[in-house]
């Protein structure tokens, strides 16, 4: 009947997934390369320090002669001088990063999860669903994320788990309302009512069809909340809520240290706050390159 | 008169910033004052591009390589875009597809239009600008009173704030006026509106138009000469009747062709194939991969502009073999078989619908027979999509009596058994969100096999291929993304993804209204085809008249939630009754019309 022979050939193939388009306009950033660089850097001391570190992370340091005393200036045996108890500094430090980074992970993933499920949920559901849901959330975001941790930690114990819990609930308001504004907008579109009209699933139809459509916006969010709990969870060790002494944790250092200011030793606090200042850099910095690649700002440059 | 012409575009190129590569070149044409020039093109033929060129604009990432425009003598492109933009409204202005997007939704109307004025240095009091507003609304049938310019936007219908734009654009008397596919979104009635105060306006103020459209009977019934354009160049233009009754060009003929007729009973004849994209294109004729008329030549020597006769230019080498060929041999429309079964396949009763506390359907009756199409035709607002729905289970406030084979159908998708989903099938009126831009074609096609048929794999794969095939995709869409393929590619994957379930009830919501014209030829023809061959019982929800003759045996005629007239396509469409189906047939812009109106 027709001659309908469509010239879809000669469309160029350009098979690559959206994502890996997306991943490519990151990567051809310089901030990414920067934080990524930065994130490597601190992964590395992090999982990979405490095999060279040079001594024991509760280990008092001895020398000809005796033990060392606290907040000693760098020397021989301790290249970055001591800590309040007499404990080599870079040690230490080797030895704290990995608790930080794993229980700021960990808490983001959980929040991350749960913001997401609800935010979806809610975002498909609409009606009294949808504002049981957020206005539960709004309950939880009224407490400021430092003080829900600070209460909970006070009343049971300053238990890890407790702590993963505590800012991974505190982060889930936060990335389920980013879901949901980005949701809300894809559930209205067609090919939503196909797959109801054709009988998906419900859970499929939120997993399978809606989210893969806000990954971006995830992705800038969940890199986003990452930045802030790591300063969090820093925040809470500092305080006293996270590890406990003798353990060696980055957020615990600056607490025991903060004497060694005064006292001309400073690496004790200097090197954690670094630290932990350039991971939140990193981080961030990876996030905003996602994020501009993802709005396409750099896509003049991207497509080189 | 003036030795110039109102406005002059002269070899216009127009390229992607940074690279060698045309959007539009070698456009040339004039607009004399009072006159409209319609400006025709399918979707990326870069019709848009050029009349923004015309204000002296270009869009982010494009620009002007060379060329000249000249309005009224005067060059636009040697002035500073200070001095170009202190021009825009006062001297040439345009009027944009989307109103709501024109006007800024947090200013009053009378707001936007005093700045319109004082912007311009319009009038030399307040007094003498209000005066300008009044007698501006009043051009556009609008009334003038302190109540509607205190209104925003958002408090008029469409036409309404579409008449505002015109309103503003003819607001300081411009010479030159650029109206790009300004209708659009708008009902026939409304747009038959727009269109005759568009055509009054600039009669009576000398202002010479570029109505820049893809669709061409409307172009037939406001303006006087026609240029065709074809992935960026003109490829012919001459006075309206020359182009449409007698056009030199193989691509004109074959859109003129593609357009649906009220009263012809001849086939929609769409294009094969696409055209090819800015730094695609072949040597030589671009038209010539899909030119049934094209020769060695065609396919290595870009033709040159040729004169017919005075006013009457075109760029074909074969065109004098294309004029000895008589444009009124188009095949017949195939006869549409007669339903004799007499058993319903869906049958609505008393059906009232509601959107939240708004009832959209009054007590609506609707039969669809097996192998039988059915068209439902409505104004938007009018409930059509909302009956559509409910039929399909995605529109459960309802309340009557739908039944399907005979046996009540729950409302509701997930209500129904999954055999019942399978049989109703529905194909969305947007290819461009109906598909889920995240997931292969592949995977889109897959999905009713795994969950109608439990299949994978394998035998999902030969499935696949096979409606593919039947709706004339290639196997090497499986791979792709929606965004790889055109609109009408999109639509087809649609339509395959419902066919693909075996369905025994097709729906087709406004499938067409998001394509082109030679694109929308070959989806109804599809739709045809496919009705015949499978046996489908087909709902064909449009709100254009034209289009239900060649597919549609019955025809309902909706208005405000209620069925105004039903009966044969035929009979209605030559005998209609309801004064409603009357005022939508007159107004439904058509080539017949427009021709004999002018004749």
């Amino acid at each position: 009947m027709t001659d309908t022979a469509l010239a879809i050939d000669a469309v160029p193939a350009g098979r690559s997934r959206p994502w890996v388009i997306v991943l490519a306009a990151t990567w051809h950033q310089t901030r990414t390369k920067i934080g990524l660089a930065i994130l490597l850097l601190l992964l590395a001391v992090a999982v990979f320090g405490p095999f060279f570190a040079p001594h024991a992370p509760d280990a008092g340091l001895t020398r000809p002669g005796g033990f060392l005393g606290g907040f000693e200036p760098p020397s021989d045996v301790a290249a970055l001088g001591t800590d309040n108890l007499g404990r080599d500094v870079l040690s230490r430090f080797l030895w704290g990063g990995r608790s930080v980074l794993a229980l700021s992970v960990l808490a983001t993933l959980l929040g991350a999860v749960l913001g997401i499920a609800v935010g979806l949920l809610a975002a498909y559901s609409r009606g009294a669903m949808d504002d049981g849901l957020m206005r539960t959330q709004d309950v939880v975001l009224a407490f400021p994320q430092l003080v829900f941790a600070l209460v909970l930690v006070a009343t049971v114990g300053p238990q890890l788990w407790l702590l993963v819990f505590a800012v991974g609930i505190t982060t889930m308001p936060r990335v389920a309302r980013v879901t949901r504004a980005a949701a809300v907008e894809v559930v209205e579109r067609d090919f939503v009512r196909a797959a109801e009209g054709i009988g998906v699933p419900r859970r499929q139809i939120l997993f399978a069809e809606v989210l893969p459509n806000i990954t971006s916006t995830l992705v800038v969010e969940v890199t986003l909340r990452l930045t802030f709990n790591i300063a969090v969870i820093a925040s809470l060790s500092f305080l006293g809520f996270g590890l406990q002494p003798p353990a060696a944790d980055w957020g615990l250092m600056i607490n025991e240290n903060r004497q060694g200011l005064l006292a001309g030793q400073p690496w004790g606090v200097v090197m954690p706050v670094v630290a932990i200042s350039l991971l939140t850099i990193g981080t961030s910095l990876i996030g905003d390159g996602f994020a501009r690649a993802a709005i396409g700002i750099e896509r003049g440059r991207a497509r080189e | 008169m003036t030795g110039a012409p109102a406005l002059e575009v002269e070899r216009l190129r127009v390229e992607l910033e940074g690279e060698d590569v045309d959007i539009v070149d070698e456009v040339s044409f004039h607009v004399d004052a009072g006159e409209v020039l319609g400006l025709v093109g399918e979707s990326g033929s870069g019709k848009t591009t050029v009349g923004l060129a015309v204000l002296g604009h270009c869009r982010r990432g494009a620009r002007v390589a060379q060329g000249d425009v000249r309005i009224e003598g005067r060059s636009i492109l040697a002035l500073s875009p200070l001095e170009r933009q202190a021009l825009r409204g006062k001297l040439v202005s345009y009027v944009p597809q989307d109103p709501a997007a024109a006007l800024n939704p947090a200013l009053r109307i009378g707001t936007q239009l005093r700045e319109t004025l004082s912007e311009h240095g319009f009038g030399a009091s307040g007094d003498e600008r209000r005066a300008r507003i009044a007698e501006a609304l009043g051009e556009v049938l609008l009334p003038s009173d302190d109540a509607f310019l205190k209104r925003y936007p958002h408090q008029l219908s469409g036409g309404q704030q579409q008449r505002v734009v015109l309103a503003m654009a003819f607001a300081n008397r411009p010479r030159v006026i650029v109206l790009d596919e300004p209708t659009t979104g708008l009902d026939v009635t409304t747009q038959a509106h727009v269109l005759r105060t568009v055509r009054e306006l600039c009669g009576a103020h000398g202002v010479a138009a570029l109505y820049v459209s893809h669709d061409l009977a409307v172009v037939a019934t406001l303006s006087s000469r026609v240029a065709v354009m074809y992935a960026g160049r003109i490829v012919e233009i001459g006075p309206k009747r020359v182009l449409f009754r007698a056009s030199a060009h193989p691509y004109a003929r074959r859109l003129v062709e593609a357009i649906p007729g009220l009263s012809g009973t001849h086939a929609l004849v769409g294009i094969s194939g696409s055209a090819p994209r800015p730094g695609h294109r072949p040597s030589g004729c671009f038209f010539a991969p899909r030119c049934s008329y094209a020769e060695d030549r065609c396919r290595t020597e870009f033709p040159p502009v040729t004169r017919v006769v005075e006013g009457h230019e075109v760029r074909c080498w074969e065109h004098e073999r294309v004029l000895a060929d008589s444009l009124a041999a188009r095949p017949e429309a195939v006869h549409l078989p007669e339903v004799r079964a007499h058993e319903s396949l869906v049958a609505a009763r008393a059906v009232d619908a509601s959107h939240g506390p708004r009832q959209v359907l009054f007590g609506v009756e609707l039969v669809v027979r097996p192998h039988e199409c059915v068209a439902l035709v409505g104004e938007s607002g009018s409930g059509k999509t909302t009956l559509a729905r409910c039929i399909a289970g995605l529109h459960r406030d309802y309340e009557g009596q739908i039944s399907f084979r005979g046996r009540p159908l729950p409302a509701g998708a997930r209500s129904r058994d999954r055999e019942t989903r399978r049989e109703i099938q529905y194909v969305f009126q947007s290819p461009y969100t109906s598909l889920n831009p995240r997931k292969t074609i592949g995977q889109i096609i897959a999905q009713p096999l795994r969950l109608f048929f439990d299949l994978g794999g394998r035998e999902a794969h030969i499935r696949a291929v096979d409606v593919l095939e039947r709706v004339q995709l290639g196997v090497s869409v499986l791979q792709r993304y929606p965004h790889h393929l055109s609109g009408g590619e999109r639509q087809r994957v649609a339509i395959a993804r419902a066919l693909v379930a075996s369905p025994q009830l097709l729906i087709c919501d406004e499938v067409t209204s998001a394509l082109d014209v030679s694109v929308q030829a070959a989806i109804v023809d599809l739709l045809a085809e496919l009705q015949r061959e499978l046996g489908l019982g087909l709902l064909f929800v449009t709100h254009n008249l034209a289009l239900i003759r060649t597919i549609a045996q019955e025809v309902l005629v909706m208005s405000e939630g209620r069925i105004v007239e039903r009966g044969l396509v035929n009979e209605v469409l030559d005998h209609p009754r309801a004064q409603y189906t009357k005022k939508l047939l007159s107004d439904t812009p058509s080539l017949e019309a427009a021709m004999a109106a002018s004749a």
